[in-house]
């Protein structure tokens, strides 16, 4: 399984001096195809500034940040975007879709920004609303689809064209626990089908769908724990 | 619950015997209860005894008293006591007693142990719990076997209770700990 997200010895530190805060004091983490490693910790463990520096939203003070084998922790603004763009789908808890879009066009937005021509990109959104299972929601917009719908779409966006690492930050947060399992059995699937994902919950029970643990404390990885259980030996073997 | 209420509570849909009870019992429960044929027989024999059930009249009656073959059905008792026991709730078990809080109690309490430790190793394993529960989860259509999926639910939520609290139990002894050593004004972590 190739290597989708490597970061070594990341730290990042916001401020200077007497009012610097170490919100990462090296971490070092592995996401390979096919894997979703869950990040849990309380608030202010780190686990927004490992998600935005992995996708490339912040930037490492230091060490490194591989994303489908590209360097981004030295990358300028421009081309951090475009990795943004290419490689790294976003699921958030709420402010996932631009509410003036339909979902198809949300799902098609990043590619379009891309430079994919508007009917291409149309057809692959639809081709990525389908295994959401919300073709028939194609033209809506956000305000008329439920919670789990919206969640449903920004899975497709965040895995639409040959994008590989899915960063989730409490997806399921606003969902009720149904709706929140639906997503979770979604991405999870959407997973397996080999792109490679880290999950930031606070829920137990998501972090669970996720093949390992990390947890979290002052920046620093606390303990990692779930590597080498059954469904990754099967994976292993297959 | 008790074999002995789920048989009530079966019995009360129509009557049925022994092997039959002891099939719907196992599917029923989501087959996370299985039953032997002979714990079957004994609960029944209980229930005849007690006066909750009674053969239906005119069907075939065994000559093994210890092995009825005979179609149970409740009596006016039963039907009384399967009533009630759907609208009585289940008691909360008997939390103090609980095998882990006692040992996390213990543990900070006791000179030398290492409370983070502990909660640590504990949550690994509550986690390994979760992620196998959830792996069987996944391999359920709750469509079709919603009795069976909702089984594994409650286990999938009383083990993320657990989690849970061990979280809490840690930021607890943080916070206790951050108290104590307040004068010296320690901060956690600090830059490196």
């Amino acid at each position: 399984m190739s290597v989708v997200l490597e970061m070594t010895g990341v730290v990042r530190v916001h401020g200077q001096g007497a009012g610097e805060v170490v919100a990462l004091a090296g971490v070092s983490l592995t996401v390979r195809e096919g894997e979703l490693v869950a990040v849990m910790g309380p608030s202010g463990s780190g686990k927004s500034t490992l998600l935005n520096v992995a996708g490339g939203l912040d930037t490492a003070t230091s060490g490194s940040v591989q994303v489908c084998g590209r360097e981004i922790a030295w990358l300028g603004a421009a081309e951090r975007a475009e990795v943004r763009r290419q490689d790294v789908g976003y699921v958030f808890q709420d402010l996932n879709l631009v509410p003036a879009l339909t979902a198809a066009e949300n799902v098609a937005l990043p590619l379009e920004l891309d430079g994919v021509r508007a009917g291409v990109a149309r057809e692959r959104a639809i081709a990525a609303l389908v295994l959401v299972g919300l073709e028939s929601a194609r033209d809506r917009f956000p305000e008329d689809l439920s919670g789990g719908q919206q969640q449903r779409v920004a899975i497709a966006r965040a895995l639409v064209g040959r994008r590989q690492l899915v960063l989730a930050d409490e997806p399921t947060g606003a969902l009720d626990s149904v709706t929140g399992d639906a997503v979770m059995r979604l991405l999870r699937d959407r997973i397996d089908a080999g792109a490679a994902g880290l999950l930031v919950t606070h829920d137990a029970r998501h972090a669970a769908w996720a093949d390992r643990t990390i947890h979290l404390r002052d920046g620093r990885i606390l303990r990692s724990d779930g590597a080498g259980e059954p469904a990754d030996l099967m994976e292993a073997d297959a | 619950m008790s074999v002995r209420q789920g048989f009530l509570a079966l019995l009360s849909e129509r009557p049925m015997h022994g092997y039959q009870l002891r099939q719907e019992f196992e599917r029923r429960t989501g087959g996370t209860w299985p039953l032997n044929i002979g714990q079957a027989y004994t609960t029944l024999g209980r229930l005849h005894r007690d006066g909750l059930v009674e053969p239906l009249p005119g069907e075939a009656v065994s000559d093994d008293a210890a092995r009825p073959a005979e179609v149970f059905r409740l009596t006016d008792a039963g039907r009384a006591a399967a009533t009630s026991w759907w609208g009585t709730p289940v008691p909360r078990g008997r939390a103090e007693r609980d095998e882990l809080a006692m040992k996390v109690a213990l543990a900070v309490t006791a000179p030398g142990v290492d409370v983070a430790v502990v909660v640590q190793e504990q949550r690994a394993e509550t986690m390994r719990a979760l992620r196998a529960l959830t792996r069987a989860k996944r391999e359920i259509d709750a469509a079709a076997e919603p009795a069976r999926a909702l089984v594994v639910d409650a286990q999938i939520f009383a083990a993320e209770a657990e989690a849970r609290w061990l979280d809490h139990v840690e930021a607890a002894e943080s916070a206790r700990g951050a108290r104590n050593t307040e004068p010296r004004n320690v901060k956690e972590g600090g830059a490196r």
